[in-house]
Protein backbone atom coordinates (compact mmCIF):
# COMPACT_ATOMS: atom_id res chain seq x y z
CA UNK A 1 0.00 0.00 0.00
CA UNK A 2 2.84 2.37 1.00
CA UNK A 3 5.03 1.33 -1.72
CA UNK A 4 2.25 1.89 -4.15
CA UNK A 5 1.51 5.75 -2.64
CA UNK A 6 5.13 6.11 -3.29
CA UNK A 7 4.77 5.19 -6.71
CA UNK A 8 1.90 7.13 -7.29
CA UNK A 9 4.04 9.79 -5.57
CA UNK A 10 6.97 9.63 -8.04
CA UNK A 11 4.51 9.38 -11.06
CA UNK A 12 3.13 12.59 -10.34
CA UNK A 13 6.25 14.47 -9.81
CA UNK A 14 7.45 12.73 -13.26
CA UNK A 15 5.11 13.46 -15.37
CA UNK A 16 4.55 17.11 -13.95
CA UNK A 17 8.42 17.38 -14.21
CA UNK A 18 8.10 16.15 -17.76
CA UNK A 19 5.75 18.97 -18.35
CA UNK A 20 6.94 21.53 -17.13
CA UNK A 21 10.47 20.60 -19.62
CA UNK A 22 8.06 19.63 -22.22
CA UNK A 23 6.61 23.71 -22.10
CA UNK A 24 10.08 25.40 -20.92
CA UNK A 25 12.03 23.54 -24.04
CA UNK A 26 9.17 24.86 -26.46
CA UNK A 27 8.95 28.08 -25.21
CA UNK A 28 13.02 28.32 -25.48
CA UNK A 29 12.36 27.49 -29.31
CA UNK A 30 10.59 30.98 -30.01
CA UNK A 31 12.06 33.04 -27.45
CA UNK A 32 16.00 33.38 -28.58
CA UNK A 33 14.94 33.74 -32.01
CA UNK A 34 12.85 36.71 -31.14
CA UNK A 35 15.82 38.14 -29.28
CA UNK A 36 18.32 37.53 -32.02
CA UNK A 37 16.12 38.78 -34.98
CA UNK A 38 15.30 41.65 -33.08
CA UNK A 39 18.96 42.85 -33.73
CA UNK A 40 19.60 41.74 -37.11
CA UNK A 41 16.21 44.16 -38.17
CA UNK A 42 17.18 46.61 -35.95
CA UNK A 43 20.97 46.63 -37.69
CA UNK A 44 19.43 46.31 -41.47
CA UNK A 45 16.79 49.37 -40.48
CA UNK A 46 19.68 51.71 -39.12
CA UNK A 47 21.57 50.63 -42.18
CA UNK A 48 18.88 51.77 -44.33
CA UNK A 49 18.38 55.03 -42.39
CA UNK A 50 21.85 55.97 -42.89
CA UNK A 51 22.41 54.73 -46.51
CA UNK A 52 19.17 55.76 -47.61
CA UNK A 53 19.08 52.65 -50.05
CA UNK A 54 15.47 51.00 -50.64
CA UNK A 55 17.67 47.54 -50.68
CA UNK A 56 17.86 47.54 -47.23
CA UNK A 57 14.25 48.45 -46.70
CA UNK A 58 13.17 45.57 -48.53
CA UNK A 59 15.68 43.72 -46.78
CA UNK A 60 14.69 44.34 -43.27
CA UNK A 61 10.90 44.26 -44.37
CA UNK A 62 11.72 40.40 -44.85
CA UNK A 63 13.58 39.65 -41.83
CA UNK A 64 10.72 41.52 -40.00
CA UNK A 65 8.03 39.11 -41.95
CA UNK A 66 9.94 35.85 -40.23
CA UNK A 67 10.60 37.82 -36.51
CA UNK A 68 6.35 38.08 -37.02
CA UNK A 69 5.77 34.42 -37.87
CA UNK A 70 8.28 33.36 -35.14
CA UNK A 71 6.69 36.11 -32.53
CA UNK A 72 2.92 34.98 -33.61
CA UNK A 73 3.37 31.21 -32.71
CA UNK A 74 5.33 31.30 -29.87
CA UNK A 75 3.20 34.76 -28.04
CA UNK A 76 2.19 33.55 -25.01
CA UNK A 77 3.35 30.04 -24.82
CA UNK A 78 5.12 31.11 -21.57
CA UNK A 79 1.95 31.85 -20.16
CA UNK A 80 1.13 27.96 -20.53
CA UNK A 81 4.23 27.80 -17.40
CA UNK A 82 2.59 30.06 -15.27
CA UNK A 83 -0.69 27.99 -14.99
CA UNK A 84 1.62 24.90 -14.52
CA UNK A 85 2.78 27.20 -11.36
CA UNK A 86 -0.16 27.88 -9.99
CA UNK A 87 -1.63 24.02 -10.41
CA UNK A 88 1.04 21.47 -10.64
CA UNK A 89 3.59 23.48 -8.32
CA UNK A 90 1.03 25.44 -5.82
CA UNK A 91 3.38 24.42 -2.97
CA UNK A 92 6.18 26.14 -4.67
CA UNK A 93 4.12 29.08 -5.74
CA UNK A 94 3.14 29.80 -2.25
CA UNK A 95 6.36 29.52 -0.76
CA UNK A 96 8.05 31.80 -3.01
CA UNK A 97 5.41 33.69 -4.69
CA UNK A 98 6.38 37.28 -2.62
CA UNK A 99 9.23 36.77 -4.60
CA UNK A 100 8.76 35.14 -7.99
CA UNK A 101 5.69 37.07 -8.59
CA UNK A 102 7.44 40.62 -8.76
CA UNK A 103 9.54 39.72 -11.62
CA UNK A 104 6.73 38.01 -13.41
CA UNK A 105 4.91 40.77 -13.27
CA UNK A 106 7.02 43.79 -14.39
CA UNK A 107 7.54 41.10 -17.09
CA UNK A 108 4.26 40.65 -18.14
CA UNK A 109 3.77 44.72 -17.72
CA UNK A 110 6.58 44.96 -19.85
CA UNK A 111 6.32 42.96 -21.77
CA UNK A 112 2.42 43.71 -22.82
CA UNK A 113 3.13 47.24 -23.08
CA UNK A 114 6.41 47.91 -24.83
CA UNK A 115 6.57 45.05 -27.38
CA UNK A 116 2.39 45.44 -28.14
CA UNK A 117 3.34 49.39 -28.82
CA UNK A 118 5.81 49.21 -30.67
CA UNK A 119 5.62 46.05 -32.18
CA UNK A 120 2.47 48.00 -33.87
CA UNK A 121 4.20 50.69 -34.99
CA UNK A 122 7.24 48.08 -36.67
CA UNK A 123 4.61 46.66 -38.74
CA UNK A 124 1.56 49.16 -39.58
CA UNK A 125 3.69 52.39 -39.46
CA UNK A 126 6.08 51.81 -42.78
CA UNK A 127 5.00 55.67 -44.81
CA UNK A 128 2.90 56.14 -42.15
CA UNK A 129 5.68 57.33 -39.98
CA UNK A 130 8.85 58.93 -39.70
CA UNK A 131 11.60 56.30 -40.87
CA UNK A 132 13.86 57.71 -37.54
CA UNK A 133 10.79 57.03 -36.09
CA UNK A 134 10.10 53.67 -37.47
CA UNK A 135 13.70 52.96 -36.66
CA UNK A 136 13.14 53.58 -32.52
CA UNK A 137 10.42 50.86 -32.66
CA UNK A 138 11.58 48.43 -34.51
CA UNK A 139 14.78 48.95 -31.95
CA UNK A 140 12.24 49.71 -29.06
CA UNK A 141 10.75 46.23 -29.90
CA UNK A 142 13.87 44.03 -29.21
CA UNK A 143 14.66 45.66 -26.12
CA UNK A 144 11.22 45.19 -24.84
CA UNK A 145 11.94 41.77 -25.41
CA UNK A 146 15.48 41.92 -23.90
CA UNK A 147 14.21 43.64 -21.23
CA UNK A 148 11.20 41.01 -20.61
CA UNK A 149 13.88 38.34 -20.93
CA UNK A 150 15.88 40.18 -17.79
CA UNK A 151 12.49 39.57 -15.61
CA UNK A 152 12.22 36.11 -16.29
CA UNK A 153 16.10 35.21 -15.78
CA UNK A 154 15.93 36.78 -12.69
CA UNK A 155 13.30 34.63 -11.46
CA UNK A 156 15.23 31.71 -12.54
CA UNK A 157 18.18 32.91 -11.05
CA UNK A 158 16.59 33.41 -7.61
CA UNK A 159 15.62 29.49 -7.71
CA UNK A 160 19.70 28.58 -8.63
CA UNK A 161 20.65 31.04 -6.31
CA UNK A 162 18.39 32.39 -3.56
CA UNK A 163 19.09 35.64 -2.06
CA UNK A 164 17.36 38.99 -0.78
CA UNK A 165 14.76 37.34 1.59
CA UNK A 166 13.51 36.32 4.72
CA UNK A 167 11.25 33.22 4.99
CA UNK A 168 8.48 33.84 7.31
CA UNK A 169 7.03 30.92 9.14
CA UNK A 170 3.45 32.75 10.14
CA UNK A 171 3.22 33.10 6.26
CA UNK A 172 4.48 29.88 4.66
CA UNK A 173 6.63 32.68 2.67
CA UNK A 174 9.98 33.75 1.76
CA UNK A 175 9.51 37.80 1.47
CA UNK A 176 11.25 39.73 -0.11
CA UNK A 177 13.84 41.76 1.71
CA UNK A 178 15.97 42.90 -1.19
CA UNK A 179 14.66 43.72 -4.02
CA UNK A 180 18.15 44.60 -5.95
CA UNK A 181 19.33 41.99 -4.45
CA UNK A 182 16.89 39.80 -6.07
CA UNK A 183 17.19 41.63 -9.58
CA UNK A 184 21.17 42.57 -9.95
CA UNK A 185 22.65 39.26 -8.01
CA UNK A 186 25.60 38.14 -10.17
CA UNK A 187 23.83 34.86 -10.99
CA UNK A 188 20.90 36.85 -13.12
CA UNK A 189 23.38 39.05 -14.62
CA UNK A 190 25.59 36.43 -15.89
CA UNK A 191 22.40 34.18 -16.71
CA UNK A 192 20.43 37.11 -18.43
CA UNK A 193 24.28 37.88 -20.70
CA UNK A 194 24.45 34.55 -20.85
CA UNK A 195 21.08 33.51 -22.80
CA UNK A 196 20.04 37.05 -24.35
CA UNK A 197 23.56 36.69 -26.21
CA UNK A 198 22.51 33.08 -27.03
CA UNK A 199 19.91 34.39 -28.59
CA UNK A 200 21.75 37.11 -30.90
CA UNK A 201 23.60 33.47 -31.93
CA UNK A 202 20.14 31.67 -32.50
CA UNK A 203 19.38 35.10 -34.87
CA UNK A 204 22.61 35.34 -36.09
CA UNK A 205 22.81 31.54 -37.36
CA UNK A 206 19.36 31.44 -38.19
CA UNK A 207 20.05 34.56 -40.53
CA UNK A 208 23.72 32.93 -42.26
CA UNK A 209 21.13 29.43 -42.48
CA UNK A 210 18.65 30.84 -44.70
CA UNK A 211 20.52 33.34 -46.60
CA UNK A 212 22.74 30.53 -47.55
CA UNK A 213 20.02 28.63 -48.78
CA UNK A 214 19.11 31.34 -51.03
CA UNK A 215 22.89 31.13 -52.15
CA UNK A 216 22.28 27.29 -52.58
CA UNK A 217 19.24 27.81 -54.88
CA UNK A 218 21.38 31.01 -56.61
CA UNK A 219 18.38 33.10 -56.15
CA UNK A 220 18.34 36.39 -54.22
CA UNK A 221 22.45 36.47 -54.57
CA UNK A 222 22.77 40.56 -53.60
CA UNK A 223 20.11 39.87 -50.43
CA UNK A 224 21.42 36.58 -49.18
CA UNK A 225 25.06 37.96 -49.10
CA UNK A 226 24.18 41.21 -47.53
CA UNK A 227 21.77 39.32 -45.04
CA UNK A 228 24.74 36.59 -44.12
CA UNK A 229 27.21 39.95 -43.57
CA UNK A 230 24.69 40.95 -41.09
CA UNK A 231 23.77 37.42 -39.62
CA UNK A 232 27.43 37.05 -39.39
CA UNK A 233 28.18 40.09 -37.42
CA UNK A 234 25.07 39.36 -34.77
CA UNK A 235 26.28 35.84 -34.47
CA UNK A 236 29.95 36.47 -33.88
CA UNK A 237 28.93 39.33 -30.94
CA UNK A 238 26.65 36.93 -29.67
CA UNK A 239 29.06 34.14 -29.70
CA UNK A 240 31.91 35.82 -28.04
CA UNK A 241 29.72 37.04 -25.38
CA UNK A 242 28.06 33.12 -24.67
CA UNK A 243 31.85 32.24 -24.12
CA UNK A 244 32.69 34.97 -22.12
CA UNK A 245 29.47 35.00 -19.85
CA UNK A 246 29.88 30.99 -20.19
CA UNK A 247 33.06 31.02 -18.03
CA UNK A 248 31.49 33.22 -15.44
CA UNK A 249 28.16 31.16 -15.19
CA UNK A 250 30.86 28.04 -14.60
CA UNK A 251 32.65 30.51 -11.71
CA UNK A 252 29.13 30.92 -10.33
CA UNK A 253 28.10 26.86 -10.47
CA UNK A 254 31.40 26.02 -9.15
CA UNK A 255 30.94 28.54 -6.40
CA UNK A 256 27.19 28.39 -5.29
CA UNK A 257 25.81 24.70 -7.19
CA UNK A 258 29.00 22.38 -7.27
CA UNK A 259 26.58 19.39 -7.44
CA UNK A 260 25.71 20.85 -10.99
CA UNK A 261 29.00 21.04 -11.92
CA UNK A 262 30.15 17.78 -10.91
CA UNK A 263 27.14 16.70 -12.85
CA UNK A 264 28.22 18.01 -15.83
CA UNK A 265 31.38 16.48 -15.80
CA UNK A 266 30.99 13.47 -14.37
CA UNK A 267 33.21 14.02 -11.46
CA UNK A 268 32.88 11.34 -9.26
CA UNK A 269 36.25 12.83 -7.29
CA UNK A 270 37.23 15.89 -7.18
CA UNK A 271 40.53 17.53 -5.84
CA UNK A 272 42.86 20.11 -6.80
CA UNK A 273 44.02 20.20 -10.63
CA UNK A 274 40.63 18.80 -11.29
CA UNK A 275 41.11 17.57 -15.12
CA UNK A 276 38.02 18.39 -17.87
CA UNK A 277 36.46 15.60 -19.61
CA UNK A 278 35.87 15.64 -23.17
CA UNK A 279 34.27 12.61 -23.57
CA UNK A 280 34.31 9.48 -20.84
CA UNK A 281 38.10 8.50 -20.89
CA UNK A 282 39.19 11.63 -22.65
CA UNK A 283 40.59 14.28 -19.91
CA UNK A 284 42.65 17.28 -20.01
CA UNK A 285 44.35 18.08 -17.07
CA UNK A 286 43.37 20.79 -14.87
CA UNK A 287 41.55 22.36 -17.05
CA UNK A 288 38.20 22.09 -15.03
CA UNK A 289 39.87 23.53 -12.10
CA UNK A 290 40.72 26.72 -14.55
CA UNK A 291 37.33 26.48 -15.46
CA UNK A 292 35.79 26.36 -12.34
CA UNK A 293 38.63 28.83 -10.19
CA UNK A 294 40.63 30.27 -12.67
CA UNK A 295 43.24 28.79 -11.06
CA UNK A 296 44.97 25.39 -12.63
CA UNK A 297 45.29 24.04 -8.94
CA UNK A 298 41.88 25.46 -7.76
CA UNK A 299 39.90 22.52 -5.95
CA UNK A 300 36.96 21.40 -7.23
CA UNK A 301 35.05 18.64 -5.55
CA UNK A 302 33.29 15.57 -7.04
CA UNK A 303 29.87 14.06 -6.37
CA UNK A 304 31.50 11.57 -3.41
CA UNK A 305 32.99 14.91 -2.49
CA UNK A 306 29.75 16.42 -1.24
CA UNK A 307 27.89 13.51 -0.35
CA UNK A 308 30.87 12.86 2.29
CA UNK A 309 32.16 16.39 2.79
CA UNK A 310 34.80 18.35 1.96
CA UNK A 311 37.44 21.08 3.30
CA UNK A 312 37.70 23.90 0.95
CA UNK A 313 41.39 25.56 0.79
CA UNK A 314 40.23 28.71 2.84
CA UNK A 315 39.47 25.86 5.40
CA UNK A 316 35.62 26.27 5.51
CA UNK A 317 33.88 22.73 5.80
CA UNK A 318 31.26 21.82 3.85
CA UNK A 319 28.91 19.55 5.72
CA UNK A 320 28.34 16.30 4.56
CA UNK A 321 25.02 15.35 2.98
CA UNK A 322 23.45 13.57 6.31
CA UNK A 323 24.54 16.33 8.06
CA UNK A 324 22.42 18.65 5.76
CA UNK A 325 19.68 16.44 5.93
CA UNK A 326 19.92 15.99 9.47
CA UNK A 327 19.79 19.73 10.05
CA UNK A 328 17.08 20.20 7.43
CA UNK A 329 14.81 17.77 9.02
CA UNK A 330 15.04 19.66 12.20
CA UNK A 331 14.35 22.98 10.49
CA UNK A 332 11.01 21.20 9.46
CA UNK A 333 10.59 19.63 12.81
CA UNK A 334 10.78 22.76 14.60
CA UNK A 335 9.04 24.80 11.19
CA UNK A 336 6.28 22.48 12.90
CA UNK A 337 6.72 23.12 16.41
CA UNK A 338 6.58 26.95 16.02
CA UNK A 339 3.36 26.44 14.02
CA UNK A 340 1.49 24.24 16.28
CA UNK A 341 2.86 26.03 19.24
CA UNK A 342 1.40 29.53 18.08
CA UNK A 343 -1.97 27.56 17.76
CA UNK A 344 -1.70 26.89 21.03
CA UNK A 345 -0.65 30.18 22.00
CA UNK A 346 2.60 29.03 23.57
CA UNK A 347 4.41 31.75 22.87
CA UNK A 348 7.77 30.47 24.65
CA UNK A 349 7.87 27.05 22.60
CA UNK A 350 7.03 28.98 19.65
CA UNK A 351 10.38 31.28 20.34
CA UNK A 352 12.46 28.62 21.03
CA UNK A 353 11.27 26.50 17.69
CA UNK A 354 11.68 29.90 15.76
CA UNK A 355 15.20 30.27 17.04
CA UNK A 356 15.55 26.22 16.03
CA UNK A 357 14.12 27.10 12.80
CA UNK A 358 16.30 29.91 11.55
CA UNK A 359 19.62 28.24 12.97
CA UNK A 360 18.72 25.38 10.76
CA UNK A 361 16.96 27.29 7.66
CA UNK A 362 19.90 27.20 5.15
CA UNK A 363 19.47 23.74 5.02
CA UNK A 364 15.48 23.68 5.15
CA UNK A 365 15.18 22.15 1.80
CA UNK A 366 17.42 19.33 3.06
CA UNK A 367 14.79 17.60 5.39
CA UNK A 368 13.13 16.12 2.66
CA UNK A 369 15.65 14.23 1.60
CA UNK A 370 16.04 10.85 2.38
CA UNK A 371 19.88 9.82 1.50
CA UNK A 372 22.61 11.57 0.16
CA UNK A 373 22.32 10.12 -3.19
CA UNK A 374 18.84 12.31 -3.51
CA UNK A 375 21.01 14.78 -4.10
CA UNK A 376 22.71 13.25 -7.34
CA UNK A 377 21.32 15.26 -10.72
CA UNK A 378 20.65 12.80 -13.36
CA UNK A 379 24.34 12.41 -14.37
CA UNK A 380 24.52 10.99 -17.75
CA UNK A 381 21.68 13.69 -18.74
CA UNK A 382 23.60 16.30 -17.84
CA UNK A 383 26.99 15.23 -18.83
CA UNK A 384 25.68 14.83 -22.41
CA UNK A 385 23.80 17.46 -22.81
CA UNK A 386 26.88 19.98 -21.50
CA UNK A 387 28.97 18.43 -24.52
CA UNK A 388 26.04 18.89 -26.90
CA UNK A 389 26.27 22.74 -26.09
CA UNK A 390 29.85 22.94 -26.37
CA UNK A 391 30.15 20.69 -28.96
CA UNK A 392 27.83 22.40 -31.49
CA UNK A 393 29.02 25.68 -29.59
CA UNK A 394 32.45 25.00 -31.04
CA UNK A 395 31.14 23.82 -34.55
CA UNK A 396 29.02 26.73 -35.06
CA UNK A 397 32.47 28.88 -34.66
CA UNK A 398 34.16 27.60 -36.41
CA UNK A 399 31.28 27.69 -39.03
CA UNK A 400 30.90 31.28 -38.72
CA UNK A 401 34.60 31.65 -38.72
CA UNK A 402 34.91 30.11 -42.16
CA UNK A 403 31.59 31.90 -43.57
CA UNK A 404 33.21 35.29 -42.22
CA UNK A 405 36.50 34.30 -43.69
CA UNK A 406 35.13 32.91 -47.61
CA UNK A 407 33.21 35.91 -47.51
CA UNK A 408 35.57 38.48 -46.86
CA UNK A 409 37.38 36.59 -50.21
CA UNK A 410 34.46 36.85 -51.96
CA UNK A 411 34.16 32.57 -52.52
CA UNK A 412 31.71 31.73 -50.32
CA UNK A 413 28.89 32.19 -53.74
CA UNK A 414 30.37 29.52 -54.96
CA UNK A 415 31.10 27.21 -51.80
CA UNK A 416 28.24 25.08 -51.92
CA UNK A 417 29.88 23.10 -48.97
CA UNK A 418 30.30 25.61 -47.09
CA UNK A 419 26.63 27.02 -48.18
CA UNK A 420 25.48 23.12 -46.61
CA UNK A 421 27.17 23.99 -43.36
CA UNK A 422 25.75 27.27 -42.80
CA UNK A 423 21.98 25.86 -43.44
CA UNK A 424 23.23 23.44 -41.04
CA UNK A 425 23.89 25.70 -38.41
CA UNK A 426 20.16 26.26 -37.66
CA UNK A 427 19.36 22.88 -36.25
CA UNK A 428 23.04 23.05 -34.57
CA UNK A 429 22.34 26.35 -32.74
CA UNK A 430 18.86 25.37 -31.49
CA UNK A 431 20.25 22.51 -30.13
CA UNK A 432 22.77 24.03 -27.99
CA UNK A 433 20.55 26.11 -26.65
CA UNK A 434 18.13 23.39 -25.51
CA UNK A 435 20.88 21.57 -24.23
CA UNK A 436 22.28 24.28 -22.24
CA UNK A 437 18.71 24.98 -20.32
CA UNK A 438 18.83 21.24 -20.10
CA UNK A 439 22.68 21.44 -17.99
CA UNK A 440 21.13 24.22 -15.95
CA UNK A 441 17.86 22.43 -15.03
CA UNK A 442 18.15 19.02 -14.95
CA UNK A 443 22.13 20.13 -13.23
CA UNK A 444 20.27 21.41 -10.47
CA UNK A 445 17.92 18.36 -9.53
CA UNK A 446 16.20 17.77 -7.12
CA UNK A 447 15.96 21.46 -6.17
CA UNK A 448 13.30 23.65 -7.09
CA UNK A 449 14.96 26.21 -5.39
CA UNK A 450 18.61 25.64 -4.19
CA UNK A 451 19.12 24.18 -0.54
CA UNK A 452 15.12 25.41 0.17
CA UNK A 453 12.79 23.54 -1.64
CA UNK A 454 13.18 19.83 -3.91
CA UNK A 455 10.86 19.45 -6.18
CA UNK A 456 9.19 16.65 -4.51
CA UNK A 457 8.20 19.23 -1.65
CA UNK A 458 7.07 22.09 -4.15
CA UNK A 459 4.40 19.83 -6.03
CA UNK A 460 0.86 19.97 -5.74
CA UNK A 461 -1.36 17.05 -4.67
CA UNK A 462 -2.90 16.04 -8.03
CA UNK A 463 -4.30 12.90 -9.86
CA UNK A 464 -1.43 11.47 -11.83
CA UNK A 465 -4.05 11.23 -14.77
CA UNK A 466 -4.53 14.72 -15.03
CA UNK A 467 -1.23 15.72 -15.26
CA UNK A 468 -0.97 12.75 -18.48
CA UNK A 469 -3.60 14.15 -20.00
CA UNK A 470 -2.67 17.61 -20.42
CA UNK A 471 0.84 16.89 -20.76
CA UNK A 472 -0.60 15.23 -23.81
CA UNK A 473 -2.35 17.88 -24.70
CA UNK A 474 0.35 19.98 -25.10
CA UNK A 475 2.25 17.86 -26.95
CA UNK A 476 -0.34 17.44 -29.44
CA UNK A 477 -1.06 21.36 -29.29
CA UNK A 478 2.56 21.88 -29.46
CA UNK A 479 2.96 20.03 -32.41
CA UNK A 480 0.65 21.66 -34.30
CA UNK A 481 1.62 25.15 -33.97
CA UNK A 482 5.32 24.29 -34.57
CA UNK A 483 4.21 22.42 -37.55
CA UNK A 484 2.01 25.37 -38.57
CA UNK A 485 4.99 27.27 -37.93
CA UNK A 486 7.66 25.59 -39.95
CA UNK A 487 5.37 25.74 -42.83
CA UNK A 488 4.83 29.42 -42.76
CA UNK A 489 7.84 30.34 -42.27
CA UNK A 490 8.99 27.81 -45.53
CA UNK A 491 6.70 29.17 -47.47
CA UNK A 492 7.67 32.83 -46.37
CA UNK A 493 11.34 31.72 -47.23
CA UNK A 494 10.53 30.38 -50.44
CA UNK A 495 8.80 33.22 -51.71
CA UNK A 496 11.46 35.38 -50.95
CA UNK A 497 12.14 39.17 -50.11
CA UNK A 498 9.49 41.61 -52.15
CA UNK A 499 11.64 44.21 -53.99
CA UNK A 500 9.70 45.55 -56.81
CA UNK A 501 5.96 45.62 -54.62
CA UNK A 502 7.16 46.12 -51.34
CA UNK A 503 6.06 49.07 -49.17
CA UNK A 504 3.01 50.26 -51.03
CA UNK A 505 0.65 47.19 -50.94
CA UNK A 506 2.15 45.46 -48.12
CA UNK A 507 2.22 46.04 -44.54
CA UNK A 508 2.19 43.02 -42.42
CA UNK B 1 -8.16 70.62 -27.88
CA UNK B 2 -8.46 69.48 -31.19
CA UNK B 3 -5.27 68.10 -31.23
CA UNK B 4 -5.75 66.17 -28.21
CA UNK B 5 -9.35 65.15 -29.94
CA UNK B 6 -7.15 64.03 -32.90
CA UNK B 7 -4.63 61.97 -31.55
CA UNK B 8 -6.70 59.22 -30.31
CA UNK B 9 -8.35 59.43 -33.55
CA UNK B 10 -5.29 59.01 -35.33
CA UNK B 11 -4.45 56.51 -33.52
CA UNK B 12 -7.64 54.49 -33.91
CA UNK B 13 -7.00 55.04 -37.77
CA UNK B 14 -3.20 53.80 -37.38
CA UNK B 15 -4.40 50.22 -35.72
CA UNK B 16 -7.78 50.38 -38.05
CA UNK B 17 -5.68 50.82 -41.36
CA UNK B 18 -2.73 48.72 -40.32
CA UNK B 19 -5.23 45.77 -39.65
CA UNK B 20 -7.03 46.44 -43.10
CA UNK B 21 -4.11 45.95 -45.38
CA UNK B 22 -2.52 43.26 -43.70
CA UNK B 23 -2.09 40.57 -45.80
CA UNK B 24 0.29 37.25 -44.43
CA UNK B 25 -0.65 38.81 -40.88
CA UNK B 26 -4.22 37.85 -40.76
CA UNK B 27 -3.03 33.72 -40.95
CA UNK B 28 -0.80 34.66 -37.98
CA UNK B 29 -3.25 36.70 -36.01
CA UNK B 30 -5.90 33.34 -36.63
CA UNK B 31 -3.82 31.25 -35.18
CA UNK B 32 -3.03 33.67 -32.46
CA UNK B 33 -6.21 34.01 -31.52
CA UNK B 34 -7.27 30.15 -31.77
CA UNK B 35 -4.31 29.75 -29.39
CA UNK B 36 -5.33 32.34 -26.77
CA UNK B 37 -8.67 30.70 -27.11
CA UNK B 38 -7.51 26.97 -26.46
CA UNK B 39 -5.24 28.20 -23.75
CA UNK B 40 -7.80 30.27 -22.03
CA UNK B 41 -11.27 29.05 -22.39
CA UNK B 42 -10.22 25.28 -22.91
CA UNK B 43 -6.85 24.45 -20.69
CA UNK B 44 -7.12 27.13 -18.43
CA UNK B 45 -11.19 26.62 -17.08
CA UNK B 46 -10.84 22.81 -17.67
CA UNK B 47 -7.32 21.53 -17.01
CA UNK B 48 -5.75 24.10 -14.83
CA UNK B 49 -7.53 25.40 -11.65
CA UNK B 50 -5.04 27.06 -9.61
CA UNK B 51 -5.00 24.32 -6.97
CA UNK B 52 -5.09 26.61 -3.73
CA UNK B 53 -8.24 28.53 -5.59
CA UNK B 54 -11.30 29.52 -3.47
CA UNK B 55 -9.17 29.43 -0.28
CA UNK B 56 -8.45 32.54 1.91
CA UNK B 57 -5.23 33.72 2.95
CA UNK B 58 -4.84 31.77 5.93
CA UNK B 59 -6.51 28.97 4.63
CA UNK B 60 -4.14 29.07 1.84
CA UNK B 61 -1.04 29.27 4.65
CA UNK B 62 -2.24 26.16 6.32
CA UNK B 63 -2.51 24.55 3.06
CA UNK B 64 0.95 24.70 2.17
CA UNK B 65 2.41 24.37 6.18
CA UNK B 66 0.66 20.80 6.01
CA UNK B 67 1.66 20.09 2.67
CA UNK B 68 5.51 21.36 3.32
CA UNK B 69 5.45 19.61 7.02
CA UNK B 70 2.15 16.66 6.98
Amino acid sequence: MLTSLYADQAALLDWSRAQFALTACYHWLFVPLTLGLAVVMGVMETLYVIKKDDFWKHTTQFWQKIFGINFAIGVATGIILEFEFGTNWSNYSWFVGDIFGAPLAIEGIVAFFMEATFIAVMFFGWNKVGKKFHLSATWLTGIGATLSAWWILVANSWMQHPVGMEFNPDTVRNEMMDFFGVAFQSVAVVKFFHSVLSGWMTGGFVTIGISCWYLLKKRENRFALASLRVGAAVAALGTIGVMLTGDASGLDAARLQPMKLAAAEGLEKGGEGAPFSIVPGIEVPKVLSILATHDPDGFVPGIEDIKNGYTLPDGTVVPSADEKIARGKTALSAFKTYRQAKADGDSLLAQTARATLNENLPYFGYGYLEKADDLVPPVPLVYWSFRVMVGFGGALTLILLLVVWFDYKKKISSMRWLQWLGLAAIPMVYLAGQAGWIVAEVGRQPWAIQDLLPVNAAISSLSTSAVITTCCIFLVLFTILLIVELRIMCKAVKKGPDFHNGTKNKKA
Amino acid sequence: MKTAKALPVRLWRFYVDGFRQMTWGRTLWIIILLKLAVMFLVLRLFFFQPALAGLNTEEKQETVARNLCP
